[in-house]
Order: structure tokens, then sequence, then C-alpha cells
């Protein structure tokens, strides 16, 4: 069969069909949708999969609360409470009578005024689920309303941070919801997202993995303050805001450098240079506390029981390894030798010097051998989808067997690590010994937000540190009066923790936020706001 | 019609014993979604709580059979995280998918067959070289390197095409388009390579065979030969590829989706797995099962259309 058929019919064909599908999809400008409108279209750091704040401590859907929320008080940049949906609040002499007054011309999405009682159902849901709110809780007496704007709260005995709870930046943020939502129990999902805040929810447009829409709610009044991080007017500048999840960075970068999108609120290290070098991007840290990477102990199964092994592996660990792991880059990573959040009123440095001084690999070792450590097999976890998870349990594989810790890592998936991390059990019948994670800086600004400082046992987060010490500090820290004494006790709490190791933070690290030029009057905050963000 | 009954009614079964052993996986594999719910702050208790409002905590038998009494009532549950019903989820996201299935299919069969028939009309000639060494590239090249090749080349160089997102052709034909062409390519550049080359095998059969010979005796116009006796027999064998193909495709929809962003059912599954949304998991898995199976089908019914002799 030698006969040749000619191809150029057939390939003429095909060639003129491509060049007219390309040519015409090319070519043609589609219709604007909401031409008239100023649209802002934002890429999330993940996809929102939640609407409850209050029931999942996920950032993304805390940062989808303040959308649409409002929140009685809020810190500004200096850390000081600031009054948002109250209006004034009176402290009765003796300490035990807050009286709350909310601002005039309130309204929830739904058209109906705020009133004392949404405030107070929101509040003591949130005090079910939040750490600084069960707190508050247990020092409650009770909440009354005295009118629809008027609300009080009595304490069994004095509480200095009721302010602090109520004005709590990151998550659980206590969002005011409507009562009827409010009564929700708090380990159910409320089922509508209906709040007082600056923007409304598009429930009908949510395409849940991929877009989020919101538009600027009318009805809301502004304080007349300017914005201080979640403090002062929330003015919205732009009439529509969609949120588009791109999971894949590489697309994120391009959509953004062809303008697609507008901002790109979490910019992965290794993709600066490639956005740097266009023009029309700005590549910026606009979150002035960053994150908290740390390593945390078993201390309920060997080796790590002991904690001589644990101050082990303090004096090794170089905290400008993790920072230059997990940032890539020494200006958006640094050593933070605290277990408070560095730039934070409670950060100190009493005891830090294991930490800051000559990491000694001898005397690790030798550290090792005190502790009795017989080369058993250590599960170290790492969750391979979590970047900032992955870069630091690398470096304390390296670190680890340098001082002769016999250390697996145990690759998955973040779903199977905490689910693994809640396991008590020896690592031959699916336990574990170490994992790594990392916390937004404000989750780790005082005792009261600091879950790893905790030592009360099994009572405590995974990890279960005992440390009656550890908690009586942080007993007496609550019960402090002055900020002297609370920044004392900070620094006795800080020099028991790198004494007992319940946790080694590794490094502080900022993830930078990338935007087209034409967008100004992004807030700097540890939080990422919407509001006074305009596009031009 | 019996035939085609029949074969209906043995997807019963099928999905029953891909119902079962999808639910039972994921009853076994590790991965709490309370503690992905919960968050890295939460307590135990709260991650209990979490398990016990949601019905996790119940035994493996209780929760199959809630799930299975759902399921005969057409409800494929809810969502544990977005707290929306699966079925709206699953209609949410499937359009993005057809769509692109469609696309990627249609682009690679308008390309890939005339290459399949250029290469065996030239077999040992220039094209035909050609032709295979671009298959066998097809073959090579990983989807996302390829697509985001073609991102960087049309949309960012040229500027001439969208680097991500979907737009249903309700919102027009032409952004529907525009959003559709970089991803088909990529998508479609392995299946292109698998259905030309079984194109060219399976011309290269039916141009030997005596028939052809005849046509070409009695003078008949080379294209003709070619379109209307030679490729019409061929096409069995490309029809079963393309059948079988679409579990290539459901597989690179997946990375394809992501890349590009666009919000379709294989997005929604690897989300779905990550956080361990159980029901969504089960829900898509039980769709795909029965795409198959009716894809199968429609294979099969079509060889009678090629093929006289075959009869069901």
């Amino acid at each position: 069969m030698n006969q040749k058929f000619s191809s150029r019919p057939i390939a003429g064909a095909l060639a003129r069909a491509t060049f007219s599908l390309v040519a015409a999809a090319t070519f043609a400008v589609a219709a604007p949708a909401f031409a008239q409108q100023k649209v802002l279209k934002f890429v999330p750091e993940a996809d929102l999969r939640s609407l409850d704040p209050i029931w999942t401590t996920a950032y993304i859907t805390r940062n989808h609360g303040y959308m649409i929320y409002d929140v009685l008080l809020a810190v500004d940049e200096n850390f000081n409470v600031k009054p948002q949906m109250v209006d004034k609040w009176e402290i009765s002499a003796d300490k035990l009578t807050y009286t709350f007054t909310l601002r005039d011309g309130l309204k929830f999405h739904d058209g109906q005024p705020v009133r004392s009682a949404d405030c107070i159902a929101s509040i003591e849901r949130w005090a079910k689920r939040d750490v600084f709110g069960q707190k508050l809780g247990e020092m409650t007496k009770s909440w009354t309303a005295v009118d629809d704007k008027t609300f009080k709260l009595e304490l069994k005995q004095p509480f200095a941070y009721v302010l602090d709870a109520l004005a709590k930046p990151s998550s659980n943020v206590p969002f005011i919801m409507p009562e009827r939502l409010a009564k929700t129990d708090a380990f159910t999902q409320v089922t509508e997202a209906i709040g007082s805040g600056p923007f409304k929810f598009v429930k009908e447009e949510w395409v849940p993995g991929s877009k989020v829409v919101y538009v600027k709610n009318t009805d809301y009044k502004p304080r007349s303050e300017p914005p201080s991080w979640g403090s002062g007017g929330k003015v919205v500048k732009v009439d529509r805001v969609e949120w588009i999840y791109i999971p894949d960075s590489a697309t994120a970068a391009a959509a953004l450098n062809a303008g697609e999108v507008d901002w790109w609120q979490q910019l992965p290290p290794d993709l600066i240079p490639l956005l740097s070098k266009n023009k029309e991007v700005k590549v910026e840290n606009v979150d002035p506390l960053g994150s908290i990477g740390l390593m945390r102990f078993n201390q309920l199964q060997p080796p790590f029981n002991n904690v001589k092994l644990r101050q082990a592996v303090l004096s090794v660990v170089n905290q400008q390894d993790y920072a230059l792991a997990i940032a890539g880059d020494p200006k958006s990573g640094k050593p933070c030798p605290s277990v408070f959040t560095c730039g934070t009123p409670l950060s100190n440095t009493a005891g830090s010097e294991v930490l800051t001084g000559k990491r000694d690999v001898a005397k690790a070792k030798q550290l090792v051998k005190e502790s009795g450590y017989k080369g058993e097999k250590v599960v170290l976890m790492t969750a391979t989808d979590q970047p900032i998870v992955h870069a630091q349990a690398l470096v304390t594989s390296e670190l680890l067997r340098s001082i002769g810790i016999n250390v697996e890592l145990a690759a998955s998936d973040w779903g199977t690590l905490i689910t693994r991390r809640s396991s008590k059990e020896p690592i031959d019948k699916g336990g574990w010994n170490i994992f790594h994670t990392w916390f937004v800086g404000p989750d780790l600004v005082n005792p009261a937000l600091n879950t790893p400082l905790r030592g009360a046992g099994e009572k405590s987060w995974f990890g279960w540190p005992n440390d009656p010490k550890l908690e009586e500090l942080r007993d007496a820290w609550f019960a402090a009066g002055s900020a002297a004494e609370q920044k004392k006790l900070a620094e006795e709490l800080q020099k028991r923790a790198f004494e007992t190791v319940p946790f080694i933070p590794t490094a502080q690290f900022i993830i930078p936020t990338a935007y087209r030029t034409n967008i100004t009057g992004i807030i700097k905050s540890p939080v990422t706001f919407l509001w006074n963000v305009e596009k031009k | 019609m019996y035939y085609i009954v029949k074969r209906l009614l043995a997807t019963i079964p099928v999905m029953g014993v891909v119902a079962l052993f999808v639910f039972s996986l994921l009853y076994l594999s590790p991965g709490d979604p309370a503690a992905v719910i919960a968050g890295d702050i939460a307590t135990e208790e709260d991650i209990a709580r979490i398990r016990a409002s949601l019905g996790l905590d119940q035994p493996y038998l209780v929760r199959f059979g809630h799930w299975l009494g759902a399921l005969a009532q057409g409800d494929l549950g809810t969502s544990i995280f977005t707290n929306l019903p699966v079925t709206q989820l699953i209609a949410q996201r499937v359009e993005p998918t057809i769509a692109l299935t469609l696309c990627t299919l249609i682009v690679s069969i308008v390309i890939a067959v005339p290459l399949g028939v250029i290469a065996a009309a030239r077999a040992g000639g220039w094209i035909d070289r050609l032709v295979m060494a671009v298959s066998v590239m097809g073959f090579s090249v990983p989807v996302f390197v390829l697509a985001y090749v073609l991102i960087a080349v049309f949309s960012i160089q040229l500027e001439w095409l969208p680097v991500q997102g979907y737009k249903s052709i309700t919102e027009g034909f032409v952004p529907f388009i525009r959003h559709m062409i970089l991803p088909s390519v990529a998508l479609g550049i392995v299946y292109m390579a698998l259905i030309a080359r079984i194109t060219r095998a399976s011309m290269l059969d039916v141009l030997s065979q005596d028939y052809v010979r005849t046509a070409q005796a009695k003078g008949l116009a080379p294209q003709t030969v070619l379109v209307g006796h030679a490729l019409k027999n061929a096409a069995v064998p490309v029809v079963t590829i393309i059948g079988i193909g679409v579990a290539l495709l459901i597989g690179g929809v997946v990375v394809t989706e992501t890349v590009f962003a666009i919000p379709g059912i294989g997005r929604l599954t690897v989300d779905a797995i990550l956080r361990r949304d159980y029901p969504i998991i089960q829900g898509v898995t039980l769709l795909f099962s029965a795409v198959y199976v009716i894809v199968n089908l429609l294979v099969d019914l079509s060889y009678t259309l090629f093929d006289p002799r075959i009869r069901y």
C-alpha cells in the first residue's frame, strides 16, 4: 500500500477552522459586567469553607466575619481598646459591673435594628468556643439587657481583661449576630450570614471553592475616626468585592500580572521576584506582626516526656535557619526569641538566652545522653500541603539527626496530621513525637490567647505539657491588677517556658501581599480588612 | 432497546458496590473533618463536640445506614463545611467540567483524527514522522507544564486569552470560548496524541484491505476513498479509545481545573478530599461511576453506526 493520498484539503480545512475559532475568541471583546460599578477582585489566602466564624477558627472565615459582621470593641495599632458598635462604656467603682451603650443607627442586613439582646446572645455563644471568651465566661455572673441599646455585664470578681477579650482581633472574634442566629448551639453552624457590618454577603453568587461575593452595605454608618487595625471608620470605597479563590500560586501570580485580579492576599516567597518586576504591581508587607512558627513535643510519650531532651533540642535550634526556610528572604523572616509575639507589649527577653546564645551541639549531645535516650525512633509529623509546616519539619529533621536523634519524617496532608496529633498513644500505635504549626501574631500576644503555653496536662493543647507552675503563673497574670504586674508575670511565664519547653518558637515571618498599583488605602494590620480600599 | 434497559439496570449493583466501597474506604482512612473545622487552637473537647454534632461519632453501620437511606430518596447529603446540599454543590460545578470535557473532546477529535488520517495516508513520509513525533511529545509533557507554557505565551506575553476562570456560555459564546481555549488545549494534548496514534494505526490497517484497493482502482478521488471508505471502517477502535479516554480526561480535569482556576467537579473533589468532606466525596464518586457506565454504554451503542455487522 504505497499510494500517497493528498493531505492538503483536510489540513487546510483544519487550519481554517482553528484560525477562525482562535480569531473569534481572541479579538472579540466581552461585554463588561458591572461596568458601572467599582469591583474589587481579591484573591484570598484560602477557600471560604464555612460562614460561621464562631463554629470554626479558620482565618479565612474570620476574615469573612469582618466583612459582614461588626464588633462591639476593637484594638488599634497601639493595642488600645477602642469603641466600635459601642458608643460608650462605664465601669463601676468596684470593677464588677460594665455597662455598654450601643451607638445609633446600627442595623442588620435584614433591616432589623441591632439590640442589646443580639449582643448578649452573640457574646454568650462566642464565650462557649473561644479560649479568651471561656475565661470571661468563668468570671461572668450575668449579662443583662437594660434596654434595647444598653446592656450590662456583672462579674463574679474583678477581671482586668474584659475589654481586651471583647476587642480580640483574631479567631474567634466576638462578632455580633442577630439573636435568632446567635441562639444556635455553639457547635452547630449558623444557617445564614446576616450581620451589621460594612459588607453584605451575596449567598446566591457564592460558589464554594471558587468565588464569594460581597456588596457594599449602604445602610452601614461608619465611625468618624480614621481606621486603625479593626477600629475606626469602616468606610467602604468600592461597590462590590469578589473573592476569587485561585488555588495554584503560579496562576494567581499570572492573573495579577495580567490585571485579571486586583489584590492577592498572600504571596509565596518564591514568586516575589516574578511580581516585583511588574511596575503595575506592588509587593508589600502590610502585616506588622506577621506569624510565628513553632515546634511542639508530645510530652505524654517518651522520649520527649523528658525535659532534658526538649532542652537539648532548644539548645541547638537556630531561628535564622527556620526563618529562611519559611520565608525564603531575610526581609520576610527573622528570629523571635520570645513566647509572646515579638513587637507586642508582652514580648520580652527573659530566659531567652537559651535560644539566642551559642548553639552548642556538644552540649546538646550531652543533654541527649543525660536524658537516657537510647536511639529509639522519633516520629516528626509534617504536612506536605502546608509549605510553612513542611519547611520547618525539614529543618528540624536535620537538626535532630545532628544531635543523634533517630528521626522519621512522617509526611501526610494537613488533614491527616491534625487528626494524628490528637492521638495520645505511643508511636507504634499511631502516635507521634513532634509536629510543627504556626499562629498569626495576634494569637500569641498574651497568656490568655497563647494556647501552646498552657501546662494543664491532658487539658492542654496537643502535646499535653503538665507544668503546674506554668498554670499558676497564668492564673496570676489573669488576676494581675496593673500593667507592670502583668508584664512582670509575662516575663516569669516566658522564663519558665524556656526551662520546661512546652514549645519552641521557630521564627517570626511575614507573608507579603501583592496588589495592582491602582489600589490604595490598604490598612496595615495583622488581619486583612477590605474597607478603606479604593480602586482607581 | 432491551439491551439498553438491561445495561442500565446493570448499573444499579455496580453503583451499590461503588457506594459501599467508597463509604468503607472513607471510614477507614485517616483524617477527621471535625479537627479541620475546629482549627489549630481547638481542644480535644471542642473536636469531640463537633464530631458529635455532625454524627461522626456514630458506629459505621449506623452512618452507612443513614447515608444509604438518604441516597435511596435521592439525597446525597449535606456538605460538612459549607452546610449546602451536595446536589447543589455538584450542580454548581458540573457545568464547567462538562464544558471543559466537551471542548477538549471536540478540539482533540477535530485535530487528532485528521492528523491520524494524514499520517496514515503519508505513512513513512515526513508528515507521518512529524505527527508521530508530536504525539510522543503530547504523551510526554505533563498537563500542568503545558498549561503554564500556554498561560505564559498566550495570556502574559501576547495578552490574547485570560489566565484563569470560567464564563458560562449563558454569559456569551465569545467569553465562554475565550476561557475554554487554553484549558482545552492543555488538557487535550495527551488525548490528541492518543487519538492520533490510534487513528493512524487503524487507518493503516484498513487502507491495506481489498475494498480500498477496489475503490482506488475504480478511480475514486483519494479524499473520497480516505474519508468515505477507509475512515468509517477504521472508526470502531477510534471511538473505543475516545470512550476509554474519558477516564483520562477526568483524571486530567483535576489538574487543569486547578491550574486555570475553573470551578469544576475535579477541584470540588480534591478540596473535599483534603478537608475530609465525606458527603461530597461520596456524591462525586457516585457521579463519576455513573458517567463511566453511561459513556461505556454510549460507546458500545455507537459501534452499530459504524459497523452494520454489530447488533445488540
